[in-house]
């Protein structure tokens, strides 16, 4: 599924900054051998489905996660941790620096990898097919999305280990309100957040004068044609939602529905449903208005396209988290605990941040990324360390219930951009 | 009239018998168990479990899959999507016109007036597309942007009105199709126009034919093969594409590689992936047939 040399993933990512739609990647990747191949590709990877698909889910430990499980953890002075590319500071040599200061500090040596290209793909080839035969996947922190399904399998099925409360004191002290107590893991029983991000609406100031308060403006026949929109069923029923008034967490499929035709209402004025290359078509002024999200809207700012602006409507934006967990199989949970405690302290969290410039877990760490590291870019940012504003207008997005629920959701929105 | 072997004459000797039929294709098995095997592997293995998906009913979250001959799935994926295959094929048509129309006398040129620069014409030709797909495509989108090197001159000499655009529509799509294939068919009527033995164009002109009808006459038929070659070759594949209609287009110009890419990677949805890959696939091959037939298949099979 790699037969193209000239893309690489890694690199893609680096240079897009975005963080949802690694499947172009696969899309791109399977060119190659056109119409026919596609067919024989698929079928193909069919076959596979078909292999590791037993049934079933495996067995974790009941006691698994209490207080007394944890008691007989050990540090082995080892760990495995499997990320997104480009998600980690980079140092000279390519190393990361504040993972070298976190062996340095605890003796526990980092196998740091970037595997992670995207949620429903990962699920498939790295989670599944082992967890369910109870194996070892090989990591003892993964990161998950939570706006895609298989972080809420992941918990659903019972197959992260619950995190050990008693242990994380730089999370319980420094964690941003954002990302403490989120509705898709209640009591942050599973997860910490690695990053976050919102999705919102980006314009062009050179064409738009006006001010964006509503995201009712995506709608407006005033920029026919000029109307970015993402190809993606989960942001794109999310934003319908909103338009209708509608909270996506609380929706039922009757709004679907509704939102549906809102956004049926709207495509003769949208110039295209994009994926992570809706930036380019922002920065070359093909759209005007599009959805967008903040990472990618504050590296363009960096870049010099300073008449890309973000706009937070009053019907409120989505947030979305990345999450570090342990999948069941984890073989060093304690080394797992500290490292993800770790990465809560104020100033190793700055030096990761200054790195990702998407929306920081841990708001002591802006003083320090704006004097100690003196990026003040980054430190005053709202896009980074978002303001009381922003923090009111998060909003979680909708967690799928069960797979009829997926589908049910999936067959309402994507026949909008798949039309 | 009496036929007499050479046997039957005096002084030569019978000539070895042929050896048995059987040992014969024997050996002809060998040499082609390679191939075999590749088709085997590669082709038939592939086919005959994209046919059996899409049979089967899967459990979308383990992947499970049984055969069920759920043929209701095809039904269902035809009355969902059949716009999307429908505008598969009509642009992967317009685009193979295009490029027949494009590359017909280029090819013609290159191998009657190319002289000793043929090959630098030929390797002219295929330079670009030493570049990958995808960023070729990319560079496309670049150039034709609305505020793009190509749109903005135009835009602002006011021979295109300020909201024109070229991307995000079928237009863009189908000149994608075009650009990215058109090696596809140059090369296949390079070929045939170049293997045209230029005595008989000669002769031709002896027998008093003007230039339009050699051409007509004498060239074009034996083009033919070549162009059915070069329709396949184009054809094929663009249908299939979906790089094009994702880099370049918009709404309403979603082709079913698009369609297969997301029930594929997006949904998990194996059956109806592979049935959708099943229907593009016997829709191309009864296409071919037909063409086949008008054109007559018996040159034709020297070219593929």
């Amino acid at each position: 599924m790699t037969d193209d040399p000239i893309i690489d993933p890694s690199l893609l990512r680096g240079l897009t900054q975005s963080r949802f739609t690694r499947r172009d990647l696969f899309r791109y990747a399977g060119v190659a051998g056109g119409a026919l191949g596609l067919s024989a590709f698929l079928a193909a990877c069919g076959t596979k489905g078909v292999a590791t698909g037993s049934g079933g889910a495996g067995k974790p430990n009941a006691n698994m996660g209490d207080a007394a499980w944890w008691g007989q953890q050990t540090l082995h002075k080892t760990l495995d941790f499997d990320n997104w590319p480009y998600y980690m500071d980079i140092g000279p040599n390519n190393s990361h620096p504040s993972l070298d200061e976190f062996t340095k500090k605890t003796g526990i040596k980092v196998n740091y990898t970037e595997n992670i290209q995207d949620n429903p793909s990962y699920w498939n080839q790295h989670i599944f097919p082992q967890l369910s035969h109870g194996q070892s996947q090989g990591h003892d922190i993964i990161v998950l999305t939570n706006n895609d399904y298989p972080l809420g399998y992941m918990l659903n099925f019972g197959w992260a280990i619950p995190l050990d409360h008693g242990s994380m004191p730089n999370f319980d002290k420094y964690a941003s309100k954002l990302v403490t107590n989120p509705s898709y893991d209640p009591g942050n029983t599973y997860t910490m957040a690695w990053q976050s991000g919102y999705t919102l609406i980006a314009y062009n100031t050179k064409y738009i004068k006006d001010e964006i308060t509503t995201v009712d403006v995506l709608w407006d026949p005033k920029y026919k044609g000029k109307i970015g929109m993402f190809g993606n069923a989960s942001e794109l029923g999310c934003l319908g939602l909103l338009a209708i008034g509608k909270d996506p967490a609380t929706s039922t499929p009757a709004d679907w529905t509704a939102a549906a035709a809102k956004l049926q209402e709207q495509k003769p004025l949208v110039r295209s449903y994009y994926d992570q290359d809706y930036i380019k078509a922002l920065k070359s002024e093909d759209t005007w208005i599009s959805m967008a999200w903040s990472g990618d809207i504050f590296q363009a700012g960096i870049q010099g396209y300073d008449t890309l602006k973000t706009a937070v409507p009053q019907e409120g934006v989505m947030f979305w988290t990345d999450n570090m967990l342990m999948p069941y199989t984890a073989s060093n949970p304690k080394d797992a605990m500290t490292y993800m405690d770790y990465v809560y302290d104020p100033k190793v969290q700055a030096v990761i941040e200054d790195y990702n410039n998407y929306v920081c877990p841990v708001p002591s760490s802006k003083g320090i990324i704006g004097t100690e590291l003196h990026d003040p870019a980054v430190a005053n940012s709202p896009l980074v360390f978002p303001n009381a504003a922003m923090v009111a207008a998060a909003k979680p997005y909708y967690q799928w219930k069960n797979t009829q629920d997926l589908k049910t959701w999936n067959d309402t929105f994507q026949p909008i951009y798949l039309g | 009239m009496e036929r007499h072997l050479p046997t039957d004459l005096p002084g030569v000797e019978a000539p070895p018998p042929r050896r048995s039929k059987g040992r014969r294709q024997k050996g002809a098995y060998i040499l082609g168990a390679p191939a075999i095997l590749w088709l085997v592997v590669l082709f038939i293995v592939p086919m005959i479990t994209m046919v059996s998906l899409s049979l089967s009913t899967c459990d979308p979250i383990t992947l499970a899959c049984q055969n069920t001959w759920h043929f209701a799935e095809f039904r269902q994926v035809v009355q969902q999507y059949h716009t999307q295959l429908l505008r598969a094929i009509v642009y992967a048509g317009v685009a193979t016109v295009i490029d027949l129309a494009i590359a017909f006398p280029l090819a013609y040129w290159i191998a009657f007036y190319g002289g000793r620069k043929k090959n630098f014409f030929l390797l002219m030709l295929l330079v670009p597309f030493f570049v990958s797909f995808v960023i070729r495509t990319t560079a496309w989108q670049f150039l034709l942007a609305d505020q793009g090197p190509i749109l903005q001159p135009l835009k602002s000499i006011g021979l295109l009105p300020e909201n024109y655009h070229v991307l995000a529509t079928w237009i863009a799509v189908v000149a994608g199709l075009a650009y990215n294939y058109l090696p596809f068919t140059a090369l296949p009527l390079y070929v045939a126009l170049e293997r045209i033995d230029r005595h008989v164009v000669e002769a031709a002109g002896d027998l008093y034919s003007n230039r339009r009808s050699v051409f007509m006459r004498v060239i074009f038929p034996l083009a033919i093969p070549g162009i059915f070659a070069a329709f396949l070759l184009t054809f094929v594949p663009a249908a299939g594409d979906f790089v094009n209609a994702s880099i370049l287009g918009g709404t309403n110009t979603t082709v079913i590689g698009q369609i297969i890419r997301s029930a594929f990677l997006d949904n998990s949805d194996y059956p109806a992936a592979s049935a959708l890959s099943a229907i593009l696939m016997a829709a191309m091959l009864i296409g071919i047939f037909l063409y086949a037939k008008v054109l007559g298949s018996r040159t034709i099979e020297e070219y593929i």
